[in-house]
């Protein structure tokens, strides 16, 4: 049965011995996307694995991602919803996996929210 | 695009065909699971030519559904959710089996768990293709890091076991939902797959 060798973990283990201190001590940006079963038709999955591959590339200790439910807008899935540390979470709709690659540079790299793609300024509940 | 008009019903119905591979289905039902509360969640994929049947079966130990809240699953004008008054994640995983000579069922008990198994008949013209399983794996470990899941998958004699219960143990303080540990598993995935092709094709 092929599995995780040990060599990869210890690879792992090297490599993120400096930093993995800095992701349990609290994040500064929570990008939650949803999935329901709208989200999930619409495209949601493609739109996380943006997520979590502009996570990757960027080396962001402080940056965490995570799904939530049918947020009840389902016309406008895939859904978005981008927290910032001391900011108002912003919701994005109609996304794509090339818009999401655009708000994580614009709005969380950069801090500047990418309007033309917020559907609303409000708060999120995570199951 | 839909109009924002059709706010809650009709977007989901606009879009399930949308729905194309089984690895989406499973996703769908994992986050069932997740909304279940569940803390360990197993996903089982079993495929094989000499008995023609492509299996999935999803088990969580999350609360479960009632007696009455099992008859309305199949129904999508039930749901328990509050922000739309349709539910289609299992009628569609339900249709999907029963398109190619196959079908889903629901074991449940209250406060224990939920299992949820649907077959297909393998070599079906009608039969979903599996689809990129490997990044419903990376989605649901990432996005959940809390909870534990298990994917086994098997091509007859073949198969791979991912247990982030495990995998936790051996990585020790390194989260799991870590980019490097994410990039392997499903590496793992589509090497595996990759090698084990020969075996259904």
């Amino acid at each position: 049965m092929p599995r995780l060798t040990i060599n990869d973990l210890k690879k792992i283990k090297e490599n993120q011995k400096s930093t993995f201190k800095l992701r349990e001590g609290g994040y500064r940006a929570k990008i939650t996307v949803h999935m329901g079963t709208c989200g999930i038709a619409a495209g949601a999955r493609e739109v996380m694995t943006a997520v979590l591959d502009e996570i990757s590339n960027s080396g962001a200790e402080d940056i965490i991602a995570t799904t939530s439910g049918c947020a009840g807008l389902c016309a406008r899935e895939p859904m978005a919803t981008v927290e910032i540390l001391n900011s108002p979470p912003v919701k994005y709709v109609d996304l794509t996996a090339d818009k999401m690659k655009e708000i994580f540079r614009e709005h969380i790299t950069g801090g500047n929210p990418v309007e033309k793609y917020a559907f609303v300024v409000g708060s999120e509940t995570t199951y | 695009m839909t109009s924002p008009l059709c706010l809650c019903a009709f977007g989901p119905l606009a879009q399930v065909n949308k729905m194309q591979d089984l690895s989406l289905h499973i996703l769908d039902i994992a986050e069932n699971s997740i909304a279940a509360r569940a803390g360990r969640i197993s996903i089982k994929i079993h495929e094989s030519k000499k008995t023609n049947l492509l299996t999935i079966e999803i088990s969580d130990d999350g609360m479960g559904m009632d007696d009455n809240m099992l008859q309305h699953a199949h129904d999508p004008f039930y749901t328990t959710r509050t922000t739309r008054k349709v539910g289609l994640g299992i009628p569609l995983l339900s249709q999907a089996a029963e398109h190619c000579h196959g079908q889903m069922t629901v074991e449940t008990e209250k406060g224990k768990g939920s299992t949820i198994k649907a077959s297909f008949q393998h070599d079906h013209i009608d039969r979903k293709p599996l689809g990129d399983i490997a990044s419903t794996a990376a989605v649901l470990i990432a996005g959940n890091p809390e909870i534990n899941f298990l994917f086994e998958l098997r091509r007859e004699d073949e198969d791979l076991i991912i247990d982030t219960e495990e995998l936790k143990n051996d990585l020790e303080d390194i989260p799991v939902n870590s980019p490097d540990v994410i990039k392997i598993i499903k590496d793992t995935i589509n090497d595996w797959l990759k090698q084990t092709n020969y075996v259904i094709e």
